[in-house]
């Protein structure tokens, strides 16, 4: 992979000492917690050396074609401060869940100001903890799964800051056989311009566990430009079974980087669905392995562009093992002047024969000025698969429209009825039904609050 | 029947003359369908009858090149598509459309709410009541408020949910428009019943049919014969039945004689 260092040694700090980089106000290696382990400490260096030394996304990377690259600049981003008092209060009254949370978090730039494990309290076979404390008590099982997947994606440098940078999010851990009802509901909020928050999700479902979260990432305040570099490490293990959701609703002026490592195991499910809807800029790049027998992912995503906004989407389906199966759907919606891309790989390993893998990107265009960017691809390596890839774009039917105003319904209700609709297809694909029902509405409240 | 129609109750229907893509459909249409009454309007394809059905409705892709439409009264074809809807006007199409992702019951309820004053909401537990009740009158399950708007409907079904917002749109006047095509017997009885359900003196009906069939089931007041855009004879029911027995050649004989 380009960009991506192969090196796994441990650099010595020293050598870093003076090393600088454009992308952050501090240009120094943060100081080692001496009370994390080896092996994070030995993280965060290794991320800080390929911080310093890989290069800005740039045109001729094939994984950054078609992106707006100005967008993609890190220019001295600041660390997030402390917040106030009032700060904390207010987020935690904006902080919606729904009534059957089985855990409810609120982190504000990047400090947790609400741990509320509610039902997951004293579990047996659950541990649902911060992120720091779960690598000071939890060790081995958080070093088994943080960020062992790199990011192939085009992200490198990204996920160095990510791994250089203080800790900041939720480790959960499910053991086998345990089902968690309800879902953990998880909100990430940022204030400060130009301040950069690192959330860090790591899931792990055992053999027969199953699990649901949900991430929100919002703004504080409708003006700050803050920065978002969140990555998810997501390993549904033999037999377990997992749904992620996330909900990108930044304000306007942000921009936001999720890089998403799923890792499914034998017979393992695992469900995935990026919801952007606010920032200037989203950037998300989501790999999943099928890494046994009869593992399967679901890959989804619902974006809905308006004004400039730009989301920016990558996937790779990595077939490694047998009767495995990957069925992707995306969906754009785009407005005024946004932009979309999508560009998908599904890779069938040799060896992984009668693999199952479908991979769809429908972009509806609101506007003549709306640019939607499509680039699906294959590499099959084995034998007897059934893979489909395709993408459409087009604007709503007139012939839909005229079908609902025939009914009384006005024009413009009518198109943002068929852009729901169009919508929902995807949304309706989360199992957890208080999540699915918060994100049709979120959607919605963006429809009417900015569409038209 | 014989009297003149009282305006203020009718859609009424003059000299209309259309065009699409510069060809000329409609030339010179007069037609009046008072309230209570059932209009049938049979003919040949190709003579303009599911024209005057989408025009009535306001479709875009006609111009209208003379004549006037008024329905009690009141200019229709100043009104735009969803206005004419909203003042009672209904078009129960051919092909209705598949609205994927959209619930058909947050489609209807959508529609009734188009029809309430700014800031009021639809009862919604007196909505459903009401809705289940008329899908049980046309056999519908009660599934089908669930699924996507027509998707994956078979023929029967689609026309059935055309009928079924017909009785929750409660219209002044109802277009039908070919509502037999695609129907076995069974389900054009469940269809015919429902209509029948509707018809009452504050309601016109103007059915429009290539087959006789379906007057079987709705009985008109009248039917009309269309030829090249033109009503070119007007009767009784029994007029249906000539039609069919004789077919539309015999109009065709008659026209040239």
């Amino acid at each position: 992979m380009p960009d991506t260092p192969s090196d796994d040694t441990v650099p010595d700090p020293m050598s870093l000492a003076n090393a600088r980089t454009e992308w952050l106000a501090a240009a120094a290696l943060p100081t080692p917690d001496p009370q994390l382990p080896e092996w994070f400490r030995e993280l965060q260096t290794r991320s800080w050396r390929d911080l310093v030394t890989l290069p800005d996304p740039k045109r001729t990377d094939e994984n950054w074609r078609f992106a707006t690259l100005k967008l993609s600049r890190m220019d001295a981003l600041e660390p997030a401060v402390a917040p106030a008092e009032s700060q904390i209060a207010e987020v935690l009254e904006r902080s919606e869940f729904t009534p059957h949370a089985a855990a409810r978090f609120v982190f504000l730039n990047g400090r947790p100001v609400l741990t509320d494990p509610g039902e997951l309290t004293g579990r047996a076979g659950v541990i649902c903890l911060p992120l720091r404390e779960a690598i000071l008590t939890q060790g081995e099982l958080v070093r088994a799964h943080f960020m062992r997947e790199g990011a192939p994606l085009g992200g490198a440098k990204f996920a160095a800051l990510h791994g250089a940078a203080d800790l900041d999010g939720i480790f959960l851990h499910v053991a086998e056989g345990t089902k968690v009802e309800g879902a953990v509901e998880i909100y990430h909020w940022a204030t400060g311009e130009n301040t950069a928050v690192f959330p860090h999700t790591l899931i792990v479902a055992e053999d027969q566990a199953d699990i649901r979260v949900i991430e929100y990432f919002c703004s504080l305040n409708p003006h700050d430009a803050t920065v978002a570099v969140a990555l998810t490490d997501l390993a549904a293990e033999r037999g377990g079974q997992i749904e992620y959701t996330a909900l990108q609703n930044w304000n306007g002026h942000s921009r936001h980087v999720q890089i998403n490592a799923t890792r499914v195991g034998r017979d393992a499910k695992a469900r995935g669905c990026f919801v952007n809807l606010g920032s200037r800029w989203t950037r998300t790049e989501s790999l999943s392995r099928m890494t046994g027998t009869g593992a399967d992912s679901r890959m989804l995503s619902v974006n809905l562009a308006t004004g400039e906004q730009e989301f920016d989407q990558r996937t790779l389906q990595s077939h490694e093992a047998e009767r495995t199966t990957s069925d992707l759907l995306y969906k754009n919606a785009l407005y005024d002047k946004s932009r979309t891309i999508f560009s998908g790989l599904i890779r069938v390993d040799k060896g992984a024969h009668f693999t199952d893998a479908f991979q769809t990107c429908r972009n509806l265009l609101g506007s003549d000025e709306a640019e939607a960017n499509s680039m699906p691809g294959l590499e099959i390596n084995a034998d007897e698969v059934k893979c489909s890839h395709g993408s459409t774009s087009g604007q709503i039917s007139d012939d839909e429209i005229f079908y609902l105003r025939a009914r009384g319904i006005p024009a413009s209700d009518a198109r943002k009825m068929i852009t729901l609709g169009f919508l929902n297809q995807v949304i309706d694909h989360i199992e957890a039904e208080e999540v699915r029902d918060h994100v049709h509405r979120l959607v919605e409240e963006k429809f009417l609050n900015v569409v038209e | 029947m014989t009297s003149e129609p009282d305006i203020s109750r009718s859609l009424v229907i003059k000299d209309l003359s259309v065009e699409i893509d510069g060809r000329e459909i409609l030339k010179g249409f007069n037609l009046t369908v008072p309230k209570g009454e059932v209009h049938a309007i049979m003919g040949p394809n190709g003579t303009g009858k599911s024209t005057l059905a989408k025009v009535l409705a306001g479709h875009e892709d006609y111009t209208v090149t003379g004549g006037q439409v008024l329905m009690d009264g009141i200019d229709l074809l100043a009104m735009s598509v969803d206005e004419r809807s909203r003042a009672g006007m209904f078009l129960a199409f051919q092909y209705p459309n598949e609205i994927p992702g959209v619930s058909n019951a947050n489609f209807i309820r959508a529609a009734r709410q188009a029809r309430l004053p700014d800031g009021e909401e639809i009862d919604a537990v007196a909505f459903y009541k009401e809705m289940y009740a008329k899908m049980a009158e046309l056999e519908m399950d009660k599934s089908f408020t669930g699924r996507s708007v027509n998707e994956g409907f078979s023929g029967g079904e689609k026309k059935r949910n055309e009928i079924l917002q017909m009785m929750m749109l409660d219209p002044k006047y109802a277009v039908l428009d070919e509502t037999d095509s695609g129907l076995d017997i069974d389900a054009l009885k469940v269809v015919a019943q429902g209509v029948n359900s509707l018809r009452s003196k504050d309601r016109g009906f103007l059915v429009i049919t290539h087959y006789q069939r379906l007057l079987s089931y709705i009985v008109p007041d009248i039917v009309h014969v269309m030829w090249d855009g033109r009503i070119v004879r007007s009767g009784g029911k029994d007029l249906a039945l000539e039609l069919e027995e004789k077919g539309y050649e015999w109009v065709k004989e008659e026209l040239a004689a």
